[in-house]
């Protein structure tokens, strides 16, 4: 049993979580408290990934990384660098395919407590970053797990975009649900049904989890004791 | 003194007001959505007017055309509607957040008889016991000022007036100027050594 499939995956899914989960928190933070031109706009094109088949998702980024294209032919003569047919590809296929849920999972997180919490704070001498480790990071932190959870799932799970993106290149960009379809393909039933296991077991775990801690958080600041 | 000589455009009403509170309490008396919350805001630096002039001393916090001096800077001790205590961190947290000096705020927890909450968060105290904790911890921060936005009107009147008792107390010893927006008269009356009635946005 070949177990690369897996640490690719939770390398990549992991790689992608992380920078998923601080642009997330960021554009959360700066785009859903204020009002300007243009806002909903913005949030329309952040949250499209959740509307559009994986395959188009795919495509445009292909178009945007591919040899030819506006960021990969600067990448290439620049640093020499190909995104396409390698792991750090399905790392940007999965942070695009996962952003939205933490984008949502943020924006509501941030307004689910009272904004005069922070500006109490500020009225204390408090700056800007002090605030928001203090006040509106723990404040918020139940949300932002939750969409942590989901974004790492998605970004687990993710398939067509890897595959236009990262193509299926064995101990490279082979993850998990690469590994099943290829798996199928090639008549490899016992190595699909042990990955499949794997998969539902990994999900079924974090939607768990999820609704236990949601259901403690709601508890946490309202319960008497 | 505490002066403050500001215009805003609001939604319904233009807002123009001018006062200035040396270290007495002023009361802001009027009906909902006079533009009370407004002044304070304007005052502590949550909200800009449009133009005019707002000093505290010889410090000026918004002049015309002037980048506003921030929130952070202004030293303005604000006590919220709701109290707006952190939920997440236990009283003691509370207080000690924005703490100029140990030793008068031990004197502040005893003031007002809250040393037995230290231990206990915002949710598993009275609304009497948290009005102090965000009394004692606004002014832990030893402010030049104190804003108070209607800090009595969710409490029963046996508290109520223990409270205001107890503000009473606190600005006898130390006087430094105190704008409470109310629309209480009888409250106004009580505390304030000036009133001033605001409807729409103007001081009648």
């Amino acid at each position: 049993m070949n177990f690369t499939p897996f640490f690719l995956s939770l390398k990549i899914a992991g790689s992608a979580t992380v920078i998923v989960l601080i642009l997330g928190t960021i554009l959360a933070r700066v785009i859903a408290r204020n009002r300007f031109p243009g806002k909903r706009i913005i949030e329309s094109i952040l949250l499209l990934p959740i509307v559009l088949p994986p395959t188009v998702v795919g495509f445009g980024l292909l178009y945007l990384f591919g040899k030819n294209g506006p960021i990969g032919s600067f990448l290439l003569q620049w640093i020499d660098y190909q995104i396409v047919f390698t792991w750090t590809g399905a790392v940007i296929a999965a942070i695009v395919v996962s952003f939205p849920l933490m984008y949502q999972s943020a924006s509501a997180a941030f307004q689910t407590y009272d904004r005069n919490v922070e500006n109490a704070a500020y009225t204390m001498g408090a700056s800007k970053l002090k605030v928001f480790w203090t006040i509106s990071f723990p404040l918020a932190w139940p949300g932002l797990l939750a969409g942590l959870i989901l974004t790492f799932s998605r970004a687990l799970g993710e398939f067509g975009a890897t595959l236009m993106v990262a193509g299926y290149i064995p101990n490279q960009t082979e993850t998990i649900p690469l590994a099943i379809y290829f798996a199928v393909e090639s008549g490899n039933t016992e190595t699909a049904i042990f990955w499949v296991v794997s998969m539902v077991i990994i999900g079924f775990s974090a939607m768990l989890w999820l609704n236990w801690w949601s259901g403690r958080n709601i508890l946490r600041f309202t319960s008497e004791n | 003194m505490l002066s403050v000589s500001i215009q805003k455009q609001l939604k319904n009403y233009s807002l123009e007001i001018h006062f200035n509170v040396n270290e007495e309490i002023i009361a802001l008396f009027g009906p909902s959505g006079a533009g009370k919350t407004t002044i304070l805001n304007c005052i502590a630096g949550l909200a800009h007017p449009d133009q005019g002039l707002i000093q505290l001393e010889n410090r000026t916090f918004y002049e015309t055309k002037k980048k506003p001096v921030p929130i952070q800077k202004r030293n303005i001790g604000y006590l919220f509607q709701d109290y707006a205590l952190f939920p997440h961190m236990t009283v003691q947290k509370n207080i000690s957040y924005g703490m100029k000096d140990a030793h008068l705020t031990e004197q502040l927890i005893d003031t007002v008889a809250i040393r037995h909450l230290l231990d206990r968060y915002p949710n598993q105290i009275s609304g009497g016991e948290k009005q102090r904790v965000a009394l004692v911890r606004a002014l832990a921060t030893k402010p030049d000022a104190l804003l108070l936005d209607e800090p009595f009107s969710a409490l029963d009147q046996d508290t109520r007036v223990e409270c205001q008792n107890e503000l009473l107390r606190l600005h006898e010893l130390w006087k430094i100027p105190m704008i409470l927006v109310t629309h209480d008269l009888k409250e106004a009356n009580k505390l304030a050594d000036r009133i001033l009635k605001i409807d729409k946005g103007k001081s009648l």
